[in-house]
């Protein structure tokens, strides 16, 4: 006996139809280029995928990438959990600013913010001679890579936290200062408990673009080779040299890294559907 | 501990919050705070806990001014509409808080910390949950720990918002006659926010009634009940029929309303028939509302007329005469002025039967009479009644 139609199913010819639709297109724009990559690297064997990889220059751009989501990790997990809870449990003027500042870097390309701080800290303006002046380098150099990195990736943590803070509202917190707790007491074992798996997942977010940030990064770097080339940059350059195997094998890690935190993002989002 | 507030004032913007508030709650009183939502209730609440700062005023806890003490050092229990319990933590957890957050000089051992602990949760009958997650158990039973983990920190005095706000209403009954139990065990100072007047007057010692930022009239549950202040504490008690009279120079209240009966005697009618051909020396009463005077056998007559009773004197007023204050009959009598209204629907759940009556006017008049009169009358819907009220109250 045929089952009768539910209102909200289409037919199965629409339905094979739709979902055909959606996965063609998967397939073309992001699973092609994923399979292309690995194909690329592996084009001329494992050993010629690992010469890639353990190549000086390589190394150096992944030891710095490292370096530099080090820094820009921990620094925007800081400031997205003190702009979140400023913003979602205080009354304070200048609030709704500071919440449109944080989307800033999402509406800004990132190669004008690496201009930007080409000009603010660039031989040229005060700053920058000044800062010439006391032998500080910023510009085509460490500390440039990772302000223009921190710039590009501050907003993924307090994204995902503002909303989360806003729905769970002040109530816990407010009952656990009534019971004695102080301000440190209240925000390790109330407030943060409660956003740890929104926090895990805006950190991963957050570490998968500070690694994979190129924009930004290409401005103020410089591109000295073994020296401010992350793996983006060192991908670029091994590409504009013709050495594709190299290139698509570094390129492969930032993949793997992509993968890797699809993953973990399923796990979270798993973890927290439970709560 | 008692509890003052002197002159609190409270503004969120424009909007007055509290305007020159003053409250005192006795030690070991249990004080209902009673209004509609907006009146300012909630806010006091919370200023008492230092949860928000009044704009002028002070809080005393037992005579000591709180202007400069942070919530941690109050003293204060307080109690959430939504329970505000920490999702992450069992029910031993939750109620534990507020001794381990204690520093190490005045912290309990973590033996003393369990027995406190498991003592407070026989107290709210949740022993056996002790492991359970807030979100393993209802509504009830969340609110009982919410009150346990309140009750761990020994507070001088309980504040609760709205407890049983969010509960069903079978469980909101049980839960604050449990509560009532509870407090006269325990005597602990205890201030309470409600909109359910039914629950501030069953559980509550006194009654604070709060409308617009103000406090309208405090005291026993009898005595508002009884004797309300003004409109707004009679109309927020509970359901009211309101009519038009005049107050005659004498101070005498009438009804004056347009679409009354009014039933022409016999001329000996008031010797023979009812309680007034007995009672002669009533019959000067005759034309005005007597409260409580109920013609036990109402004599059959006709009805003769309808006229229009217009104040000849005196200053108009509103009338209010609760449901169950309501007087109906199918066979009116001369000694009384009746106001015709046909039944539009009745509800017989509970105890009285509600009927609501339509009047000739349009308006509607809510009666509660018992199964008796209905009986005796044999009501049912569509039929017109002479309605009146036997309590009247002038504001």
């Amino acid at each position: 006996m045929p089952q009768p139609l539910r209102p909200m199913d289409e037919s199965p010819a629409l339905r094979f139809l739709l979902v055909g639709i959606a996965l063609t297109f998967l397939g073309v724009v992001v699973g092609l280029p994923v399979v292309a990559v690995f194909v690329e690297a592996l084009r001329k064997g494992f050993s010629a995928y690992a010469e890639g990889i353990m190549d000086p220059y390589a190394l150096s751009a992944i030891r710095l990438t490292l370096l530099v989501a080090a820094i820009a990790v921990p620094f925007n997990l800081v400031f997205g959990v003190a702009a979140s809870w400023a913003i979602t449990k205080f009354d304070f003027w200048g609030k709704r600013f500071l919440t449109t500042l944080i989307d800033l870097p999402f509406s800004v390309s990132p190669v004008i913010s690496g201009m930007i701080y080409v000009l603010l800290f660039g031989v040229h303006s005060a700053l920058g001679s000044w800062l010439i002046d006391n032998n500080i380098e910023i510009l085509f150099a460490v500390p440039g890579l990772v302000i223009a990195t921190i710039f590009v990736t501050f907003p993924f943590v307090a994204r995902e936290l503002i909303p989360l803070m806003e729905e769970q509202g002040t109530e816990e917190e407010e009952a656990a200062l009534l019971l004695g707790a102080s301000g440190w007491q209240t925000f390790f074992s109330v407030t943060l408990p409660n956003i740890k798996w929104g926090l895990l997942y805006g950190v991963l977010l957050c570490n998968a673009r500070a690694m994979g940030e190129f924009g930004a990064v290409s401005v103020v770097s410089g591109h000295i080779k073994g020296e401010t080339n992350t793996i983006p940059l060192h991908v670029e350059i091994l590409y504009n040299e013709y050495n594709f195997v190299s290139a698509f094998a570094v390129a492969s890690l930032l993949t793997l890294l992509a993968l890797v935190t699809l993953i973990l993002k399923r796990i979270i989002e798993a973890r927290t559907a439970h709560h | 501990m008692a509890i003052h507030a002197r002159n609190i004032n409270k503004r969120f913007g424009p909007f007055v919050a509290l305007k020159d508030v003053n409250l005192e709650v006795h030690t070991g009183e249990l004080v209902a705070l009673l209004g509609p939502s907006g009146s300012g209730k909630t806010t006091l609440l919370r200023i008492i806990a230092g949860l928000e700062f009044a704009d002028s005023g002070t809080v005393y806890l037992d005579g000591d001014p709180m202007h400069d003490k942070d919530v941690r050092d109050r003293g204060v229990g307080f109690v959430f509409q939504h329970y505000a319990l920490f999702k992450h933590m069992t029910v031993f957890q939750n109620v534990a808080f507020g001794l381990r957050v204690r520093p190490k000089d005045t912290r309990p051992s973590d033996e003393d910390i369990r027995d406190r602990v498991m003592k407070l949760l026989h107290l709210v009958h949740l022993d056996a949950f002790h492991n359970r997650y807030p979100q393993q158990l209802s509504g009830g039973q969340r609110q009982r720990v919410a009150l346990a983990r309140a009750l761990a920190v020994e507070p001088k005095v309980l504040l609760l918002d709205e407890p049983f706000g969010a509960l069903d209403a079978k469980i909101r009954k049980e839960l604050r006659r449990w509560m009532r139990r509870l407090h006269d065990e325990m005597h602990i100072t205890s201030l309470f926010v409600t909109h359910d007047q039914e629950e501030a007057m069953e559980v509550s010692d006194r009654v604070v009634v709060m409308s617009h930022g103000r406090i309208e009239q405090t005291g026993t549950p009898t005595e508002v009940w009884k004797q309300p202040k003004n409109a707004f504490v009679y109309d927020f008690l509970g359901n009211y029929n309101e009519f038009d009279g005049w107050k005659d120079n004498q101070g005498i209240v009438h009804l004056a309303e347009t679409d009354m009966i009014e039933v022409n005697l016999p001329a000996d009618a008031k010797k023979n028939a009812g309680w007034l051909g007995r009672y002669p020396e009533f019959s000067s009463l005759v034309g005005r509302v007597l409260p409580g005077l109920v013609e036990s056998t109402p004599p059959v007559l006709p009805v003769q007329k309808k006229t229009v009773r217009k104040p000849t004197g005196g200053t108009p007023v509103k009338i209010y005469a609760r449901p169950h204050e309501m007087w109906i009959t199918k066979t009116p009598d001369k000694n009384h002025e009746y106001i015709a209204a046909k039944v539009v629907h009745i509800n017989p759940a509970g105890p009285l039967i509600k009927l609501e009556l339509e009047r000739l006017g349009g308006q509607f008049l809510q009666v509660e009479v018992s199964q008796s009169v209905m009986d005796t009358y044999a009501v049912v819907k569509g039929d017109t009644l002479y309605v009146r009220p036997t309590e009247t109250r002038v504001f």
